[in-house]
């Protein structure tokens, strides 16, 4: 087990160190640094001027020795110009002896950023707070929902029951967030034609979510992810009901009740567990959508803002994170596969 | 002239029967699905007759039949009325039901046939013995052909998609034409206008044609790529497994929606960047058939080895001409020797939805292939001395494909939806471009107060996914029964 985690780990930085240098890599090609260039030092500036700015702030070395400046493994710049020092982890207007010789993501220093004018580490923490809120309500809704809809659908294989819940499954796996959040929103919240039940917005949600500013964004994200995880359950369940055990059990006498509650259930779980970690990456996106889509101030808003906007560090700070959480779920998943699995965890 | 109403004159007896029969369907599906938790399946009492509950099961199953095949009766007048009666009578519904005239007819053409010789087509026969493959056929088969229709025919919209008429901004369904004088097709805008006075409808059937192009091809390319790197993998294994599984769990750590903002924006297509990957992704397609046809034939040089080059030419002709584009940095060929040229939006979108999707299929090829190759006739095959190309392509692929088939459905409906969400976001695409992704997000700013623009194509979108999906439902379970 240790071995094995120890592996895992590995491939994770790995796979980590590989993603942030590609990101990095796009992030801060000749156009996007002219582009920061001229939002930062004015709109008409020629192409001398930028190359200076360039200059100026440290953008125009080599993209690894960058890369291992933010990462913090590599010294940050500094420049001496008539008398005053200024230099990467040199913050304005402060003594440049006290600064720090190195200045990276491993040392918490973020950066700024040039959109939102806020150290990144800030934007960031506050972001997954709120998305952390969207989250917890959607896993809330979407996780029992798609494991009873999937238990009730696999106890009787082929029966009505079965049928319909199914055909709702591959209905929801069919709706796009993006898609289900303007049907939502048109019949639920519209003034022109809608129910009006809910605000067709979440904003309000950031400081105070009510039910009916926050049901919206949840049931749009739940619904989509619900699909997949309830077929899944269906599959483990439709297997584990046709197993020996269970026809002794129900050959026994036990009551068709007691059987799925105690002898299936826990057995047919396993799998869903690893699918609804590994769900994470997609429900990302969902939030990325939900969020633009009802204005919902968190994480992916702000990946959408810091993508739209060329605000590099802020792109960086966000891409780093998501990947970490995508890894991490990876990781956990695994884990738990391993350790719910007895065939696995004993050989 | 007067806006059209939903139903038209026809609809003043039909609408309120069509209501009961969606109330009855509601109330007997809700009654089922309740049933089926309380009722044990049909229980035969002593005497050999139902017993207790069953009555209830039965009626919940007749209410369900009747109004269905009710609901079906009204739908089909409705259609009928909007093809065989003058324009106006079968109101909105009736008018669209007219406008999709020929995909009907190539629809009932295409059932018909496939129905009459389904033992002699194989697997896509097997479809139409499941309800919920046929169903989904048909509402793929409906995009495919509206897509083409109006894409290369130019028949189904009713107006121009990029044009705008003055005053029928953001308008409801049925609004007429302030210019039409004749109550003809193209008097009214069917399903309004969106926020730039552009006829939704049109705009809906004209971005058919964009999704119906890009998503299947897309895919196609993800699978060559998946199973030109995936056989290898998962036959050979060690380094090679290793070393490719890592590079695809590289692509798929990535949130799709970042690695689409950091591809298909304007300055990463500036460096080119798209570019050099379509270089590297289309090669894969080449590689693919090249390999696929000479490891068969390799044992005829005479033949093989001129067809093989009619293959490479002919391929990497249209190879070199989709990589080499006006404007880009990449553009070598001169002007005669161009085949076409994609408009570079498009082609960006291409080569990042393939991008996306590959590493999947990848896994998917290479975990069926770790699979298969324990087989005894891949033992046989190697026993008799075979390469290992033609092992993996002509033994191990052929007996691959059923689970290739059904993620190769599902897969398209997943691509649209991809292709949806790089237009929700506003990415590679013109802006004023009629797919569905883009429409949807033009119309989500006055979403509550005109809700039409964006329903429109959000539900033509939903109907394209759900149909693949429930395709490829249908395959599985088809595929599964021999």
């Amino acid at each position: 087990m240790l071995r094995f985690l120890a592996r895992r780990l590995v491939t994770m930085i790995a796979t980590a160190l590989c993603l942030t240098v590609i990101v990095f890599f796009l992030t801060n090609l000749a156009p996007n640094l002219e582009k920061i260039a001229k939002s930062e030092a004015g709109a008409r500036i020629t192409d001398e001027e930028v190359a200076s700015w360039l200059d100026k702030n440290g953008y125009a070395r080599p993209m690894l020795i960058r890369y291992g400046e933010w990462l913090g493994v590599v010294p940050g710049w500094t420049r001496d110009e008539a008398g005053v020092t200024t230099g990467r982890c040199i913050a304005p207007n402060s003594d440049p002896a006290l600064a720090p010789r190195f200045c990276g993501v491993l040392q918490g220093d973020w950066g700024t950023s040039t959109v939102f004018k806020a150290p990144v580490l800030d934007m960031v923490w506050r972001g997954l707070a709120l998305t952390g809120k969207l989250m917890f309500w959607v896993m809330l809704v979407m996780v029992p929902g798609a494991l009873v809809v999937g238990v009730l659908a696999g106890m009787r294989e082929g029966s009505r029951t079965d049928r319909a819940l199914s055909t709702g499954s591959i209905l929801t796996t069919a709706t796009p967030e993006y898609v289900s959040g303007v049907v939502f929103i048109a019949v639920f919240a519209s003034s022109a034609v809608g129910l009006k039940w809910f605000n067709g917005s979440a904003t309000s949600a950031m400081e105070q979510a009510t039910f009916a500013n926050f049901t919206l964004p949840v049931m749009t994200i739940a619904l989509y992810g619900m699909g997949y995880i309830a077929r899944m359950t269906r599959a483990a369940m439709t297997e584990v009901m046709t197993a020996q055990y269970i026809r002794t059990a129900r050959l026994k006498g036990v009551s068709f009740r007691n059987v799925v509650m105690q002898h299936a259930l826990r057995n047919a779980l396993i799998a869903p567990f690893t699918v609804i970690m590994l769900q994470f990456p997609w429900l990302l996106n969902g939030v990325v959508i939900v969020e633009t889509l009802f204005n919902y101030k968190g994480f992916g808003w702000t990946l959408v803002e810091a993508a739209g906007n060329n605000d590099i560090e802020l792109l960086l700070g966000v891409s780093v994170v998501s990947v970490f959480v995508v890894l991490i779920t990876q990781l956990i998943s695994d884990i738990g596969y391993v350790y719910l699995n007895p065939r696995i965890r004993i050989t | 002239m007067e806006p059209l109403t939903w139903t038209g004159t026809i609809g003043i007896v039909l609408s309120p029967l069509f209501l009961l029969a969606v109330l009855v369907a509601a109330v007997s599906a809700l009654g089922m699905l309740v049933g089926g938790f309380v009722t044990a399946p049909v229980r035969v009492g002593p005497g050999g007759g139902p017993r207790g509950r069953f009555g209830f099961t039965l009626l919940t199953g007749l209410g369900l039949r009747w109004s269905m095949l009710a609901i079906g009766a009204i739908i089909l007048i409705f259609v009928l009325t909007g093809m065989f009666l003058p324009y106006g009578t079968g109101g909105i519904f009736g008018a669209m039901a007219g406008q999709f005239l020929t995909v009907w007819i190539a629809l009932l053409v295409t059932f018909g046939l496939s129905i009459r010789f389904k033992r002699r087509l194989g697997l896509y026969g097997k479809l139409f013995d499941s309800t919920v493959g046929m169903i989904g056929f048909g509402l793929v088969m409906f995009w495919v052909f509206t897509a083409v229709f109006t894409g290369v025919f130019g028949l189904i919209a009713t107006h121009n998609p990029l044009s705008a008429v003055s005053g029928l901004k953001n308008k409801v369904p049925g609004v007429p034409v302030p210019a039409a004088e004749v109550w003809a097709v193209g008097a009214h805008y069917l399903l309004g206008g969106d926020n730039l006075a552009r006829d939704v409808f049109s705009r809906m059937v004209h971005g058919s044609w964009i999704v119906i192009q890009i998503a299947p091809l897309a895919t196609m390319f993800s699978f060559m790529i998946g199973i030109t790197l995936g056989l290898p993998a998962g036959y050979y294994g060690g380094r090679l497994d290793t070393f490719l599984s890592f590079l695809a769990n590289l692509i798929l750590a990535f949130p799709v929606i970042l690695l689409f903002y950091l591809l298909v924006t304007p300055e990463i297509v500036q460096t080119g960047i798209p570019s050099f990957m379509a270089t590297v992704l289309f090669l894969f397609p080449i590689i693919f058939i090249a390999v696929l046809y000479y490891s068969r034939y390799y044992t005829q040089p005479a033949k093989a080895r001129p067809t093989l080059a009619v293959i490479i030419v002919v391929m990497g002709w249209i190879y070199l001409s989709l990589i080499s584009q006006e404007g880009t940095v990449l553009n070598f060929l001169p002007g005669f020797l161009n085949l076409f040229d994609v408009p570079s939006g498009i082609l960006v979108v291409f080569v990042s939805v393939v991008f996306v999707n590959a590493p999947t299929v990848f896994r998917i090829v290479r975990g069926l292939t770790m699979d298969i190759k324990t087989r005894d006739y891949v033992a046989a095959a190697q026993t008799r001395g075979e390469g290992p190309w033609y092992i993996m392509l002509w033994e191990i692929l052929p007996n691959a494909r059923g689970p290739l088939i059904v993620d190769f459905c599902l897969r398209i409906g997943y691509t649209t939806i991809l292709l949806g969400a790089l237009g929700f976001f506003g990415l590679g695409l013109p802006p004023d471009s009629p797919d569905w992704g883009s429409t949807i997000n033009a119309g989500r700013g006055l979403l509550s107060i005109f809700p039409h623009p964006a329903l429109v194509p959000a539900m033509a979108l939903l109907s394209l996914v759900l149909g693949l999906n429930l395709l490829a439902d249908g395959l599985r379970e088809e595929s599964l029964k021999d």
